[in-house]
């Protein structure tokens, strides 16, 4: 069967992927330590030729051994996927799942029941308190940004852990030999989009409303739908449009690692410090000192456009430093 | 309004059935990105605008790019003269 051929070729590409690209590196040099300090022990003795010595080490033997069973153990990965057990199992843990989510559904409170406190009281305070205490026309951005503030906060944080997680793993360097990652490198330019007319020309067009509107959705986030996330998110797409179009090149004269960096830390920092100001006079009944501005206005709304901005900035950066990672491995 | 509604929901729930039936992962993540789509119109319908920019961007764009990325990283998604060439190398 030829496509069932094909998916094993997959599982098997992947598995060996993930055994030769993320190998740990405390593994290989306890190896090599091992290593060594089997050779000076032979040394010492000097009587046994030095070079037979290393052709028969025993322990160099049983790794290769090692790792030709572990080898073969992730070819026959996708077998598994056929035994019978395998679908029984994987049906059983789905329905359970998903009988869980339903048996949480239904000891939800009842939608529009006057005896649930919940949607009663909750809402209509924000509907009618939103506008007076934070300025924001918008009133999801008021919520998301001055009620929960932290909340937002924190998911920000997520984000650049995410990316900084990626960053740590990729950098792990795998026990692939220098010709085979010049031939992988190879192969990553050769499939580079190479000044694609149509995917330029389609660009060109493109990209100026996608940056714009990004920016304006941001911008504008205290006043019409959107906000610093969706923003965020539209210019990340941008840019990773921008760089599949004309290249690494021309996207690295404005963005890089060291922009990345620089950025996203500035921004989370701004939003930290503005926030827990912004608290700490809240909590104590201090004025702040922030011109609130008349509602409506682009310029209202206190501490909101600001903060818009440093979450835009923060999602943007992840959303392309996302991308390049996975598909170089670095910036 | 009532008609589209429909129809789109049908959309959707067709590309969900359908990206765990389809057997080339290519075309998973097309359709995928379809299913993401048509969410993105039910938000606009659902007059939660701000929630369809996102959906559209994350759910349609970029998520969309992370997996095709991850596909060529496994060479599942390759060029006609590489396929032709991993074809001969395996008859060799």
């Amino acid at each position: 069967m030829p496509a069932n051929k094909k998916k094993h070729d997959a599982f098997a590409r992947l598995a060996d992927w993930l055994e030769n690209g993320a190998q740990p590196l405390d593994e290989e040099i306890g190896e090599s330590l091992a290593d060594e300090a089997y050779e000076e022990e032979n040394a010492a003795e000097k009587t046994i030729p030095s070079v037979e010595v290393k052709k028969q080490t025993p322990k160099k033997k049983k790794r290769q051994e090692r790792h030709r069973r572990k080898r073969r153990d992730a070819l026959t990965v996708g077998a598994y996927a056929d035994a019978w057990w395998y679908r029984v199992t994987a049906f059983i843990v789905c329905v359970s799942l998903v009988g869980l989510l339903l048996y949480g559904v239904v000891r939800m409170p009842l939608f529009g029941n006057a005896d649930t406190l919940a949607d009663s009281e909750v809402a209509s305070f924000y509907v009618t308190h939103t506008l007076e205490e934070t300025g924001a026309v918008n009133i999801v951005t008021g919520i998301i940004l001055d009620y929960r503030g932290f909340d937002t906060l924190g998911e920000s944080h997520v984000l650049f852990v995410a990316v900084s997680s990626v960053l740590l793993l990729l950098s792990i360097r795998g026990e692939k030999d220098e010709q085979e990652r010049l031939l992988e490198s190879d192969r990553e330019q050769r499939t580079e989009p190479d000044h694609d007319l149509v995917l330029q020309g389609g660009a060109r067009l493109l990209l100026p409303l996608v940056l714009i509107f990004g920016i304006y959705i941001i911008l504008n986030g205290h006043l019409s739908p959107g906000g610093g996330f969706s923003g965020g998110a539209v210019l990340g797409a941008g840019l990773i449009l921008y760089q599949n179009a004309f290249g690494y090149d021309r996207i690295g004269k404005f963005f890089t690692y060291r922009t990345f960096r620089a950025v996203s830390v500035s921004a989370l920092l701004f939003y930290a410090l503005a926030k827990g100001y912004h608290f700490l006079t809240g909590a104590n009944h201090i004025p702040g000192g922030i011109p609130e501005g008349t509602a409506g206005a682009i310029l209202s709304g206190g501490l909101l456009l600001p903060l818009n901005i440093a979450v835009g900035c923060v999602v943007t950066c992840t959303m392309y430093a996302l991308y390049t990672m996975f598909r170089r491995g670095a910036f | 309004m009532e008609i589209l509604n429909v129809i789109l929901l049908a959309v959707i729930v067709a590309c969900a059935v359908a990206v765990s039936l389809t057997r080339g992962l290519l075309s998973a993540v097309i359709v995928f990105m379809i299913q993401g789509l048509a969410m993105s119109v039910v938000w606009v319908l659902l007059q939660a605008p701000d929630l369809a920019i996102t959906e559209a961007a994350v759910g349609t764009g970029i998520s969309t790019v992370l997996m095709l990325a991850a596909l060529k990283k496994i060479q599942s998604v390759q060029r006609k003269e590489e396929r032709r060439d991993a074809g001969k190398q395996k008859e060799a």
